[in-house]
């Protein structure tokens, strides 16, 4: 906890999300974007945290984010997420759905493109809630209940889907034609439900079905990065639940992770060992199970806390030595360690994103909090 | 600020909001034309800066911590921690205030500097305000190191000294620039006497003539005593150093030693504390309390806290003209050094616009227990007023009024009855912002501005025609009559369009199902309609019956259900039994006789009519046949 810092910025952060960075670069990312809500004017922004050239910047803390440019946005951000290293898409509170450019050279962003009434009521705005993005297709859903695919280049949208009230995640590419996207359903009762997008032609064919049932509204998906079939999901009631899609019914574990609703939740991109929870109650968790090797964990900071997993259900087929780890339910067979990564009694953290040893969260109390040096 | 030129000799009216008025053009008469036009004013447009901003969302995690202290730990062991706590808040103000002047130099609009200079001002006199309570309050240092931390107290508000100090260093020949006596003379003003002696130095080399009085002033700077705290030495014993060296001090200036060198005879007389020679350099001193503690450094450097105020008079007096008044700072400045903590926090009252200075100051020395308990008129204490004030004037912000709440729970009197007014006035634009609010609700138990929010949340769903999210928030709020609505409207849907909308709501109720009797009928139906699905038609039979038999369906419904119940019935296996097909039986002849009472309605078109009396006839006809059937099937003996 000695590596984190709040940075005050005059804004709520609704959303936070690192701009991706080339995989063949081993860099750290450097730039992120934010996203404000219950502001009078929201603001889409982003900053840096690298090196800076031009300010002298010998008092400030290192990697004290620095306001690169910023734009400003109709409605609150309700989602955010990098279409590639220069484009954004913002999900608006009025239903509008943007694009975004942000030009590295000049620090400014320009509107690429804005769907306006991408989702509404007959009489009212219907608040655009989430949103995927696998360049380019663009697949949103709001309040009003429809699943709305845009095309990044194209001016309408490509199709609409009604009937469903839903979030998503992000989508993982199986093969270059195939997009499964996995959609959360958003009512009292949840229903965790996976489309599968089969291309073609430029058409879409969608295929949605339930697979399993939870009893308080949840929030958040993610899904695992190499195992397609692990998803873990917050919600409501502040539980963090690992799912397994093959079998649906009830989640292999359940943990009690925070006293108030779970934002978001995620998987560690390229270790994915490790999982990150933010939630209403202002903590952000760091999760971590150990490999079937037993290394030891060593926690940086922090108040540690083992977690007792309860309502597990042994994964059929035992001990396969591909499952992961987050298969075991048995508080037994692999130890789970959680780490609170920020000072206590912050408010409430909305959102968090984590590449490589970088994580970023911005939360309430108008505050952003990067940490480079997380221990993964 | 209000639009004067437009309004002036219009009629004017006025309605107040949450925080501001919004006052509007209007006719006494009703000739002539008026505005369509409303201005808003703003009681307080601070909270509205973005970089002031920051200043409140700091200082309330540092509140909010400050309040969660443990109460059993001595006071002895928790001064250090308030005083960190000062220091904390001290260091916010400062950096808003080095962001406000990097914004006020750098921005073009002439207006906006002129704002942002302001508020640097009011930021400057309120950290120079704090920084003294603290000194005199909360640190509440003794006799001794009072003097030392008022030293540095003065030291960190006359920062030009420094730079004055850099110009003439960084010049070709410092000793001979023109600010060169005026910077040592301010050095040893603020008690900074290594500075000054290397200063001094510097001109020695330069006049190596003069060279012994210089090394008598060196030595009479490096020999004065200063107190140390943490030392082995008592007060009386520094007394009595101090003593010995004013009297040599005296001795030189009598014997003319500085006699040749005007400067150095100047400064000789400072280090006796002299006032006229003091009052000469008003400029450099700049402001009476200066001249305070450069005076009470030089005659008495071990005062007392008590005795401060005597000193504090005479030397706004002596420093003050008397023809201009005493500006609202320095009456606060003297208010504190006469330790009158409740005149402070008025006068700072009436002259900010903003609560926030008077309401974190007043918590802090609460907690150091240093406010008696001061009843107000409506009875809660000074502390509680101040913070209600502070936090009911961020709950007219559209975005701080998160942080408001803490502040209304660490107010125990009237805190919480002020949060239930004002949470439910917050605008719910999204779903998000209603989760939050409600949060909030629920952790403290404020059911009815729960069941308000859900009620609003659960209207909008309504009139935009999302029937199942509205009835997840009247779950939520656990509002028996709105889930009996949002039924009704369920069951309409259906009979208008023949299925259900939101499914999977309906078929996970649970528990919940039991909130509303006509709540538990619609889910009872949807199961039915599972049952019926799941081809187990017995079950469903008998849940259909059950309905209707224990009066759980309403009586308008019966007739839907009995046209369901045409299907069972038609079946070529015997579903009903005789028992059960009687029951129907009755159930359908009470249905008619009340449809046949007089009070039906008369407008009634014939086409209806006649599609009610062929229902009847129907169902009486597929009754009468799986009665016959039943008869049959149990009247059989199995052979």
């Amino acid at each position: 906890m000695e590596n984190i810092n709040a940075k005050y910025v005059s804004q709520k952060i609704s959303k936070t999300r690192w701009c991706p960075v080339s995989y063949s670069s081993l860099q750290q990312p450097e730039v992120f974007a934010t996203g404000s809500w219950d502001n009078e004017d929201n603001k889409v922004s982003i900053w840096s945290i690298g090196n800076h050239n031009n300010s002298g910047l010998e008092d400030g803390f290192e990697g004290d984010p620095q306001i690169l440019c910023e734009h400003k946005h109709g409605g609150d951000v309700l989602d955010l997420q990098f279409l590639d290293q220069e484009r954004m898409v913002s999900a608006s509170s009025t239903g509008a759905v943007t694009i975004f450019r942000y030009h590295p050279n000049t620090h400014t962003i320009s509107v690429l493109q804005h769907w306006a009434r991408a989702h509404s009521y007959p009489c009212d705005n219907a608040p655009c809630t989430a949103l995927v993005c696998s360049s380019p297709e663009i697949v949103t859903v709001g309040e009003d209940g429809r699943i709305v695919v845009f095309r990044a280049d194209q001016e309408g949208a490509v199709r609409v889907i009604g009937e469903m009230r839903t979030r998503m995640l992000p989508p993982h590419k199986e093969s270059s034609l195939k997009l499964s996207v996995v959609f959360v359903r958003e009512c009292r009762q949840q229903h965790n439900s996976r489309g599968d997008l089969p291309k073609d032609h430029g058409a879409l064919k969608f295929d949605l079905f339930i697979i399993f049932l939870y009893r308080a509204p949840l929030h958040c998906v993610d899904r695992h990065p190499n195992q397609q079939h692990i998803v873990a999901t917050g919600g409501q009631d502040g539980m963090l639940c690992v799912w397994d899609v093959r079998q649906g019914g009830t989640p292999i574990s359940l943990m009690e992770a925070h006293s108030a609703e779970m934002w978001e939740v995620r998987f560690h991109p390229t270790n994915p060992d490790h999982l990150f929870t933010c939630s209403e109650d202002g903590s952000l968790l760091h999760w971590e199970t150990a490999s079937h090797s037993e290394m030891p964990s060593f926690l940086q900071g922090g108040r540690n806390s083992s977690v007792i997993s309860h309502g597990a259900l042994t994964p059929a087929g035992g001990n396969r030595p591909l499952s992961s780890a987050w298969l075991c339910g048995d508080s037994g067979k692999g130890c789970l360690e959680t780490t609170h990564m920020l000072p206590s009694q912050t408010m409430s953290v909305n959102s968090l994103d984590i590449i490589g040893q970088c994580l970023v969260c911005g939360t309430d109390g108008e505050a952003i909090f990067v940490n480079r040096h997380v221990p993964v | 600020m209000i639009l004067s030129t437009e309004l002036r000799g219009k009629h004017m009216g006025f309605a107040w909001g949450q925080g501001n008025i919004f006052v509007y053009e209007t006719l006494f008469k009703a000739t002539g034309s008026g505005s369509p036009f409303i201005h808003e004013v703003r009681k307080d447009e601070d909270i509205y800066s973005p970089i002031l901003r920051k200043l409140f969302n700091e200082s309330h995690h540092i509140f909010v911590g400050l309040q969660t202290i443990r109460e059993d730990l001595p006071s002895k062991n928790k001064k250090p921690q308030f005083v960190s706590i000062s220091k904390n808040y001290r260091s916010v103000i400062r950096a808003c205030m080095e962001e406000l002047q990097q914004v006020a130099v750098s921005t073009k609009n002439a207006e906006m500097s002129v704002q942002y200079g302001n508020q640097v001002s009011i930021l400057l006199a309120i950290e120079l305000i704090w920084n003294l309570c603290e000194v005199l309050f909360i640190d509440a240092a003794p006799a001794g190191s009072l003097l030392l931390h008022l030293l540095d107290w003065v030291r960190l508000h006359k920062a030009d000294v420094d730079e004055k100090a850099r110009d003439v260093l960084q010049s070709d020949s410092p000793a001979e620039h023109r600010d060169y006596w005026d910077v040592v003379v301010s050095y040893v003003l603020q008690g900074r006497l290594d500075e000054a002696r290397q200063m001094l130095g510097k001109k020695a080399t330069l006049t190596p003539a003069a060279n012994n009085i210089f090394k008598m002033m060196d030595n009479l700077l490096s020999k004065m005593p200063f107190y140390n705290p943490g030392g082995t030495q008592t007060l009386t014993e520094f007394d009595v150093k101090w003593r010995h060296w004013h009297e040599e001090v005296d001795r030189c200036l009598q014997d003319n030693s500085f006699a040749s060198n005007q400067h150095l005879e100047v400064l000789c007389k400072i280090l006796l504390g002299d006032e006229d020679t003091l009052l000469e350099h008003k400029d450099l001193l700049g402001t009476w309390y200066h001249f305070l503690v450069s005076r009470l450094l030089f005659c008495h450097p071990t005062v007392k806290p008590t005795e401060l105020h005597y000193y504090a008079q005479s030397c706004m007096t002596m420093f003050l003209d008397s023809r201009s008044a005493p500006e609202p700072l320095d009456s606060i400045l003297l208010a504190a050094f006469e330790f009158d903590i409740h005149q402070v926090i008025k006068d700072c009252s009436i002259a900010l616009n903003n609560w926030w200075f008077v309401a974190h100051l007043t918590d802090l020395l609460d907690h150091c227990k240093l406010l008696q308990s001061h009843n107000l008129h409506f009875g809660s204490n000074l502390r509680e007023f101040l913070l209600l004030e502070y936090a009911s004037g961020l709950f007219t912000h559209h975005s701080l009024w998160q942080l408001a709440v803490d502040y209304f729970d660490h107010c125990l009197e009237f805190g919480r009855v002020y949060l239930e007014l004002q949470i439910e006035r917050v605008p719910l634009d999204t779903e998000r912002k209603a989760l939050k609010v409600l949060r909030i609700c629920e952790q403290r138990q404020m059911s009815e501005q729960v069941r308000s929010i859900c009620k609003i949340m659960a209207m909008r769903a309504l009139r935009n025609n999302r029937l199942g999210s509205a009835l997840s928030w009247s779950i939520r709020a656990k509002d028996a009559a709105f889930a009996t609505l949002i039924s009704e409207r369920f069951l309409q849907d259906y009979c208008a369009k023949g299925t259900f909308s939101d499914l999977d709501l309906i078929d996970n109720l649970g528990p919940a199902m039991l909130l509303s009797d006509r709540l538990t009928f619609l889910g009872k139906y949807r199961e039915f309609h599972k049952l019926y699905g799941e081809k187990r038609f017995k079950e469903a039979a008998k849940l259909l019956l059950s309905l209707m038999t224990a009066k759980i369906a309403p009586r308008s419904f019966w007739m839907t259900l009995l046209t369901d119940a045409l299907p069972l019935l038609e079946q070529k296996e015997v579903i009903f039994s005789a028992d059960q097909t009687y029951e129907l039986m009755f159930c359908l002849e009470e249905l008619t006789s009340s449809l046949n009472t007089p009070s039906s309605d008369s407008d009634k078109s014939m086409q209806e009519e006649d599609v009610e009396l062929t229902k009847v006839e129907l169902l009486r006809l597929a009754l009468s046949r799986n009665l016959a059937m039943a008869i049959v099937k149990e009247g059989t003996v199995e052979t």
